[in-house]
C-alpha cells in the first residue's frame, strides 16, 4: 500500500494526502447516525488534473473513491463504506466566473455556499443564489448532488433545477462537460435544447462521476427582504393555506415549523413566509396580497399572523438560518439527524402528527420542518431529532424512530431525500422494475468497476 | 375599590351611550348603544360581541363606572366567542407561562417590576431609576397576565394572578413600581375587584418618573421638541394616571402636538388589530394614526408600551419621525442620552 500512498502524494503533493489514524478516524464518520467506516486514504486535490490522476489510479488499482464536500448531508453518504479514498474537495473552491447579465456563476466542485454568498454580496450585489440552511461550509456541488433545497426553492424548484452546467470527471478519468458548455463557452443551460445528461450525475451521490465545475443560476437580489409568520393550530388546514399562498406568487420561500420549545412555539404550526422588494411599496404590496390570501382563515379564527418582535427578525432573515444548527445541539453532544422525505403538501397533516407521536414514544427532542418546493408541487418534510452523541441509548432510540419514518414515508407515497444506504435499498425495491433496470444499466456503464462511492445506488 | 359587577339600569338611563358612541371602531348611536349594552348584560347576543376590537377605550369613555369592556370580555368568554385566532391566543398564553427563568435583583422595600419585557432591562440603567435599582423583578413569574382580556380569557388571569401576587408576597415588598399600565391596573384595581388581596402598594411608573424628574430638576435641559404620544390600550385601565404624560412633558420641555388621535381619542397601535383581524383594519388604523402625527408636525413619537413601539417604531421612523420610549426621552432630558444616541427601534 505504500506505493499507492506515494502515487497519491505524487498526484496531489505530500501535504494533501494522508493515511494517518487521526485523519482516518475523522473521515470515517459524519455528524449523523450511520456507523463509521474508515477510509484507507484521504486526498485533498487542488486541480481537475489532480482529480483525474487520482481517479485513474483508483480505477487501475480498483480502489473505491468517495467524493466529499463538507460532509454535512448527515445520512452517511460520504462514509467510505468499502474503504478506499475519500476525496475531500475543499481546496477546489475558486469562483471562476460570474456572468452578471446571464445571471449564472461558474464555480469549482468544492466551493462552499458561504463563499459564493459573500462573493456575490461584495462583487455582484444585485445577484443571489438559492442558499440552503446547512452550515455555510456545505458545498454547492454536493448540495445539488443530493437535490438540496434553498431559499429560492419555492420559486424555482430544487437547487438542482437551478444548475446550468457541469464538468464531471468520469470513473475512467476522462472529463465530460454537460449542458450548453459542451458546445459553447457559455454555461447557461444544463441540457435543453439538447438531451439533458445532467440526470446521469445529479442525485447519484458521486456514484457516477465527480463534479469538478458547476454553474448555478443566480437570481435578482432585491434591496429589502422581510418575513411574516402565520400560525395555525390545525394541521389539516396547512395544505390549503399553502395552496392559497403559492397562488399569490408573491412569496419567495415558505418554511413551516413545529416544535415544542421554546414555549412560544408550543402547539402551533408556523408558516414562515419570506418575500422581497426593491422599494417599500413593492414590499407592502406583496405583504398585502399575502395577508389577504389568508383572510378567510383569520375570519374563521383558524389562523393568524403573529407579531414578530424586531429583535427576532434578524435571526429569521439570516441566511443560512442558524437556528437549525442551534437546534442540532439542543441535547448537547452535537447529534442531529433528520429524515426529509419529498412528498405532496397534502400529506402535511399525517407527517405533522407522526413526528409528535414518535417523539413522545421514543422520548426524543424534535423539530418538524417543511420547505415548500415549487408552487406547492411538493415539500420536503424534515422529521428532525436531536441527540447526544455520548448517549448510545439515545442514539439507538433516534435510529429506531428514523427507521419507522422510512416505512411510514414510503407508505404515504413519499420518496426519500438524500437516502441512507438502507433507504436506497428500500426505494430500489419499491421502484418500477424497468426504471430499476435502467438505473443499473447507467451505473454499470458509467462505473463498470464499481469504484465510485460504492454501496450507494447499487442495484443488486 | 373597583366593582366589576355590571348594573344594566345604569345603561338604560345613560344620557350619552358614550361607551359605544365614542368607539372608534364601531358605528353606533346613543339609543343603540344603550340597547346593545343591556342585551349584553342580559346574556343575549349582540354584534358588539363579534365586532369589538378590544381597544379597551370604553372603560374610559364610561363615566358611570359600569366597566363595559370587562362585561364584553366576560360575555365573550361565556359564549365562546373568539376574538383572536386560536393559535394566536395559544401563543400568547404560552408566552406568559412561568418557566422559572425570572430575575430578581437586590430586593428592598420598594421594587421595580419590569414585567417580562426585556427591553426594560436596558432602559432602567442610569440616574432616573437609581433610587430603586437594583431592586427589581423580571420574568413571567411577575407578569400580571391582564393582556389576556384582549383574547377574552379572564379565566387564565384569575388562575395566574394569585400566583403572581404570592411571588411578590414572598419577597416581602411594600411598594412596587410597575412599568406597564396593565400591570399597574392589575394590582391597583383588577385584583382587588376579583377579591384578591394585594399586600403591597402599586405605583405607576409615570408617577415615579414625574417625582424623580422633579428631584433631578437641576439637571433637566428642556428638550424643545414636538412630540406625538402613542397612548396604549392598557392606559385605559388607569385613566387617572394619564395626566402624568402632560406633566412629564411640561417638566422636560417637550411640546405635545395637538393631534386628532390623542388622549381619549387615541388610536390603537394596530398590533392587536393585525393579530386578531387581519391586514385591512390594522393598515387603515396605522395609516390614519401616522398621517395624523405627520400632519401635526411631530418630530418624535413617544411610546409608553414596548409592544406599541415594536409595532409602530419602524413605521414612524420611515415617516421621518423619531420613535422613542418615554424613559429614553426623560433620560435625554437629564443629559444621559444624546438625541442621536437614543435606543434604536
Ligand atoms: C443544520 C443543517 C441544516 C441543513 N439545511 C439544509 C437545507 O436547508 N437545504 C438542504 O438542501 N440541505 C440542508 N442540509 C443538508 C446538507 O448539509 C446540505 O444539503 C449540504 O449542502 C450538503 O453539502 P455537503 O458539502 O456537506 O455534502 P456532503 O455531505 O459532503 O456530500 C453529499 C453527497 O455528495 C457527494 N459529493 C460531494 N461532493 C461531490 C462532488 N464534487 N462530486 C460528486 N459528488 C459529490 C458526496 O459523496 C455525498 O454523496 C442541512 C444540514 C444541516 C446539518
Amino acid at each position: 500500500m505504500k506505493n499507492i500512498l506515494q502515487a497519491l502524494a505524487d498526484a496531489v503533493g505530500r501535504d494533501y494526502v494522508s493515511d494517518q489514524p487521526e485523519e482516518m478516524y475523522f473521515y470515517a464518520r459524519d455528524p449523523g447516525l450511520m456507523p463509521p467506516h474508515q477510509p484507507d486514504y484521504v486526498v485533498v486535490p487542488g486541480t481537475v488534473e489532480e482529480i483525474q490522476t487520482v481517479v485513474r489510479l483508483a480505477s487501475r488499482e480498483k480502489i473505491p473513491i468517495v467524493p466529499m464536500g463538507a460532509g454535512m448531508a448527515l445520512t452517511g453518504l460520504i462514509i467510505p463504506l468499502k474503504g478506499g479514498i475519500v476525496l475531500d474537495m475543499k481546496r477546489m473552491n475558486r469562483i471562476l466566473e460570474v456572468h452578471e447579465k446571464a445571471r449564472y456563476a461558474l464555480v469549482e466542485g468544492g466551493t462552499s455556499q458561504g463563499f459564493l454568498k459573500s462573493y456575490l454580496e461584495e462583487h455582484h450585489p444585485r445577484l443571489r443564489h438559492s442558499i440552503p440552511d446547512s452550515p455555510a461550509t456545505a458545498t454547492i456541488a454536493a448540495n445539488v448532488m443530493i437535490h438540496g433545497q434553498g431559499r429560492l426553492t419555492q420559486q424555482y424548484g430544487f437547487n438542482s433545477d437551478m444548475v446550468s452546467g457541469l464538468e464531471v470527471v468520469l470513473a475512467s478519468g476522462e472529463i465530460c462537460r454537460i449542458g450548453s458548455c459542451a458546445v459553447s463557452p457559455d454555461w447557461f443551460s444544463k441540457g435543453a435544447p439538447f438531451p439533458d445528461l445532467s440526470g446521469l450525475f445529479l442525485g447519484w451521490f458521486g456514484a457516477t462521476g465527480i463534479i469538478t465545475k458547476i454553474a448555478v443560476k443566480l437570481y435578482p437580489r432585491k434591496k429589502m427582504r422581510d418575513v411574516e409568520i402565520f400560525l395555525t393550530d390545525d394541521e389539516e388546514l396547512v395544505p390549503s393555506m399553502i395552496y392559497e399562498l403559492t397562488h399569490t406568487e408573491m412569496v419567495e420561500d415558505i418554511n413551516i415549523f413545529v416544535q415544542p420549545r421554546p414555549m412560544i412555539f408550543r402547539g402551533n404550526h408556523h408558516i414562515a413566509l419570506f418575500f422581497t422588494g426593491d422599494t417599500d411599496e413593492e414590499l407592502e404590496f406583496k405583504r398585502k396580497l399575502i395577508w389577504h390570501a389568508l383572510d378567510p382563515y383569520i375570519k374563521s379564527k383558524d389562523g393568524g399572523f403573529m407579531g414578530i418582535p424586531p429583535v427576532m427578525k434578524p435571526t429569521l432573515l439570516d441566511m443560512p438560518q442558524k437556528s437549525v444548527s442551534r437546534f442540532a445541539d439542543v441535547k448537547k453532544g452535537g447529534g442531529f439527524e433528520y429524515s426529509g422525505p419529498i412528498i405532496l403538501v397534502e400529506k402535511y397533516p399525517q407527517c405533522a402528527r407522526k413526528i409528535v407521536e414518535l417523539a413522545a414514544r421514543y422520548d426524543l427532542g424534535y423539530s418538524g420542518m417543511a420547505r415548500i418546493i415549487g408552487r406547492g408541487h411538493s415539500m420536503m418534510y424534515g422529521f428532525a431529532f436531536t441527540f447526544n452523541r455520548a448517549d448510545s441509548e439515545m442514539m439507538a432510540r433516534t435510529r429506531s424512530a428514523l427507521c419507522e419514518i422510512s416505512l411510514f414515508v414510503l407508505e404515504l407515497g413519499g420518496v426519500f431525500w438524500k437516502p441512507t444506504v438502507e433507504e436506497q435499498k428500500m426505494a430500489l425495491e419499491k421502484m418500477d422494475p424497468n426504471t430499476r433496470a435502467l438505473m443499473k444499466m447507467i451505473k454499470a456503464n458509467l462505473d463498470p468497476l464499481g469504484i465510485m462511492n460504492p454501496g450507494n445506488w447499487e442495484v443488486a | 375599590m373597583v366593582q366589576l359587577s355590571f348594573d344594566a339600569h345604569l345603561c338604560k338611563t345613560c344620557p350619552t351611550g358614550d361607551c359605544l358612541v365614542k368607539c372608534q371602531y364601531l358605528d353606533v348611536d346613543r339609543e343603540k348603544a344603550g340597547e346593545e349594552m343591556v342585551k349584553i348584560s342580559e346574556g343575549k347576543d349582540s354584534f358588539v360581541l363579534q365586532d369589538c376590537v378590544t381597544c379597551y377605550a370604553c372603560e374610559e369613555y364610561c363615566k358611570r363606572g359600569n366597566h363595559p369592556f370587562y362585561l364584553i370580555t366576560e360575555r365573550r368568554q361565556e359564549k365562546g366567542i373568539l376574538v383572536a385566532p386560536r393559535a394566536i391566543t395559544r401563543q400568547w398564553v404560552n408566552i406568559g407561562e412561568p418557566q422559572g427563568k425570572y430575575k430578581v435583583g437586590k430586593i428592598r422595600d420598594k421594587v421595580l417590576s419590569l414585567g417580562f419585557m426585556p427591553e426594560y432591562l436596558e432602559s432602567v440603567k442610569g440616574e432616573l431609576f437609581e433610587d430603586l435599582m437594583p431592586s427589581y423583578v423580571f420574568g413571567q413569574e411577575f407578569f400580571c397576565n391582564v393582556v389576556y382580556i384582549h383574547f377574552a380569557d379572564t379565566a387564565i388571569i384569575k388562575q395566574r394572578l394569585p400566583r403572581v401576587i404570592d411571588h411578590f408576597k414572598s419577597l416581602g415588598v411594600r411598594e412596587v413600581v410597575f412599568m406597564h399600565d396593565e400591570c399597574y391596573g392589575a394590582f391597583a384595581s383588577l385584583a382587588p375587584a376579583y377579591g384578591m388581596e394585594v399586600p403591597f402598594k402599586a405605583v405607576h411608573y409615570f408617577e415615579y418618573l414625574y417625582q424623580r424628574l422633579r428631584d433631578l430638576r437641576d439637571k433637566i435641559r428642556p428638550l424643545r421638541l414636538k412630540a406625538a404620544y402613542q397612548r396604549p390600550c392598557s392606559a385605559r385601565l388607569c385613566p387617572d394616571k394619564h395626566h402624568f404624560v402632560r406633566d412629564i412633558m411640561n417638566l422636560i420641555g417637550v411640546e405635545l402636538v395637538e393631534r386628532q388621535y390623542q388622549d381619549e381619542n387615541a388610536l390603537c397601535c394596530s398590533g392587536i388589530l393585525s393579530l386578531c383581524f387581519g391586514y385591512d383594519i390594522a393598515h387603515d388604523v396605522k395609516a390614519r394614526n401616522l398621517a395624523d402625527m405627520v400632519k401635526h408636525g411631530a418630530q418624535y413619537c413617544v411610546f409608553n408600551c414596548p409592544a406599541c413601539q415594536n409595532t409602530l417604531g419602524a413605521e414612524v421612523a420611515k415617516m421621518g419621525i423619531r420613535p422613542i420610549h418615554m424613559i429614553d426621552l426623560c433620560r435625554m432630558a437629564i443629559g444621559e442620552k444624546s438625541p442621536n444616541g437614543v435606543r434604536p427601534t
